[in-house]
């Protein structure tokens, strides 16, 4: 599709939107900016200071200790999400009612605002009145994620997994609607093996939406905030405090706009660079995979 | 694959790229045990409705149940929980309010990422890739880096604790992820038809409005899902830029937390509350989830 007209009129096509963007993104991002390299300390008295921010925050143990868990977090998620969400994909009724039953019940997790989330599960592992929290304890399992890191670990990370996987699930079902019967019934001609059909006909269509789906759950993983904060408070300790909610302690505990923008900025600049990695090495797997094919 | 098969899938693909939206699928893979895959489908299905069972469970129980024995189903069933927050308005109104909001937010944003997605998905113009990927690095904005500004430049212009400035803070995601959604479907509609509808005397906005937009329907459903998922899951803008009049739901709830402790079962019956708009949605769109879901980019 590289026969697009050249019309630079098409601009009138999408200056509302730039308006409106510009509205909510560019300034506020500039107010940021603003912020990063001063030291404000009431209305009138204000001194620039340059790099001085961002040099502290990249040394601040906090700051640092929340992006060694972020990524732990992001990529544990990633590592089971989608094998996960391609497995169900491929589990999932083609058709009939169920397939429409099925579809609703997967598609409930993403429907349900973040913090309910977190609620639903600080319910659901309770000790004294959660289901699952309960029927650990009633197993000899002194399950607690008040008390201990690695409970409150897990927990999170299945809270996520149930949260977030039927993403990459409807991403690959819908990928996989999108392949022709006569690619099956080529395949069924050569007696191909059930796993040659997922690696070689399933798998390349589902690229494309893979490619989606994980961007998407990276880049959210990485903001993740009102479920943990309902659910763990960001502890035991700062066990589970992620960068979101890092930034948003200091933000507001601290009322020190200057070192808060700084971190702003750095904590956006990471997940820019770390989606731009992504994206172009999944790109450049698949231009490899291409030139050998040809 | 040898060459014969691989001729006719070249053929089919080609045959199909155009229709494969259209087409009923009809792709029954064969599958060697159809039962073990039912049954561990029906288990990842108990996985994804135990805690939310759990949660409807507490929501019909009293308090005193839910701090006593443990128990699978509600002994003494209660609907007082909901009689709560169906008669106070403080807690009915959190439910207007998210609704309201959200619904500015899909309007405002399908109507302006509609010409702007046609626009990248049509023609070339000075800066159109830059443009772009300017879109796509709002989506990865995380909202905590914005809370500061924002509650600033709501408060300045006005609009704080009203539902327009949370419409417009989610513009901030929802509608790069609209241009983008909108622009994968758009490009899969050949280019002919626009400049069929020309010859014939369209002008641009009829054909627009008549011609194009019936064409890509269920990416304009599938758009509209997304974006009232991730405005009504948003919480974090949403309770910063509202104090009392504007307040959504997912605040309001944190007011079950007082001194003498947690009202359990107002917090699982507004839980349950907050589940059933998003089951209205999926339903009405559960035809085109399957197809579009993908995004136009199969």
């Amino acid at each position: 599709m590289n026969d697009k007209v050249r019309n630079n009129k098409a601009w009138w096509l999408i200056l509302p939107m730039l308006l409106l963007v510009a509205f909510s993104a560019i300034i506020p991002l500039m107010t940021v900016v603003n912020y990063s390299v001063q030291d404000v300390f009431d209305a009138q008295t204000r001194y620039f200071t340059g790099t001085e921010w961002f040099v502290q925050m990249l040394n601040d143990p906090a700051l640092q200790s929340a992006l060694g868990r972020q990524f732990v977090f992001s990529l544990t998620i990633l590592a089971i999400e989608v094998p996960l969400g391609i497995g169900i994909a491929l589990l999932m009724p083609k058709k009939g009612w169920q397939a429409s039953a099925v579809l609703i019940l997967v598609t409930l997790p993403l429907l349900i605002p973040w913090n309910v989330v977190g609620s639903i599960w600080q319910i659901f592992t309770r000790g004294d009145i959660g289901l699952m929290g309960w029927s650990l304890r009633e197993l000899g399992y002194s399950y607690n994620i008040t008390r201990s890191p690695l409970d409150a670990w897990i927990t999170i990370i299945i809270m996520d997994v149930w949260h977030w996987t039927p993403l990459i699930a409807l991403l690959c079902y819908s990928g996989l609607r999108a392949i022709p019967e006569a690619y099956y019934q080529a395949a069924r001609i050569d007696r191909a093996s059930r796993w040659a059909i997922f690696r070689y006909i399933q798998l390349p269509k589902l690229t494309n939406v893979l490619v989606i789906g994980i961007l998407l759950r990276f880049m959210h993983s990485f903001m993740i905030y009102a479920e943990p904060f309902v659910l763990t408070g960001g502890g035991p300790g700062s066990s589970t405090t992620f960068l979101s909610q890092a930034l948003a302690i200091m933000a507001t505990a601290q009322f020190d706009v200057g070192p808060s923008a700084a971190f702003s900025l750095i904590y956006f600049l990471i997940i820019l660079l770390v989606s731009w990695v992504f994206y172009t090495a999944i790109m450049n797997m698949q231009k490899d995979k291409k030139e050998r094919g040809a | 694959m040898n060459d014969s098969t691989r001729s006719i899938t070249q053929a089919a693909s080609a045959q199909t790229t155009t229709h494969s939206q259209e087409r009923p699928a009809i792709n029954v893979a064969k599958r060697p045990s159809p039962i073990r895959s039912r049954v561990l489908m029906v288990v990842y299905i108990v996985f994804v409705l135990l805690p939310i069972y759990w949660l409807l469970n507490m929501s019909f129980q009293t308090n005193s149940e839910i701090l006593g024995e443990l128990t699978f189903w509600p002994q003494e069933f209660t609907l007082e929980n909901y009689a709560n927050i169906f008669s106070d308005p403080n807690w009915y109104m959190g439910y207007v309010n998210s609704i309201t909001y959200v619904l500015m937010n899909m309007l405002i944003s399908i109507t302006v990422a509609l010409p702007a997605a046609y626009a990248f998905s049509r023609y070339q113009f000075i800066g159109d890739k830059h443009l772009f990927f300017w879109l796509l690095t709002n989506l990865m904005a995380p909202p905590a880096v914005f809370l500061l500004p924002y509650f600033q430049l709501y408060y300045t212009v006005g609009l704080f604790d009203t539902h327009i400035a949370v419409a417009l803070a989610h513009c901030l995601f929802n509608i790069p992820l609209a241009v983008w959604i909108l622009e994968g479907f758009m490009s899969s509609v050949p280019k002919e038809i626009d400049e069929t509808a020309f010859i014939d005397g369209y002008s641009f906005p009829k054909f627009f409005v008549k011609i194009f937009i019936p064409m890509i329907r269920s990416g304009i459903g599938v758009t509209l899902f997304f974006l009232f998922m991730f405005s009504w899951v948003e919480l974090l803008l949403a309770r910063t830029l509202t104090s009392t009049n504007a307040q959504p739901i997912a605040s309001v709830m944190t007011r079950t937390s007082t001194a003498s402790g947690i009202d359990w079962g107002t917090l699982a019956a507004a839980g349950v509350l907050t589940i059933l708009p998003g089951i209205v949605v999926v339903y009405f769109v559960r035809n085109h989830i399957a197809k579009g879901f993908a995004l136009g980019r199969t």
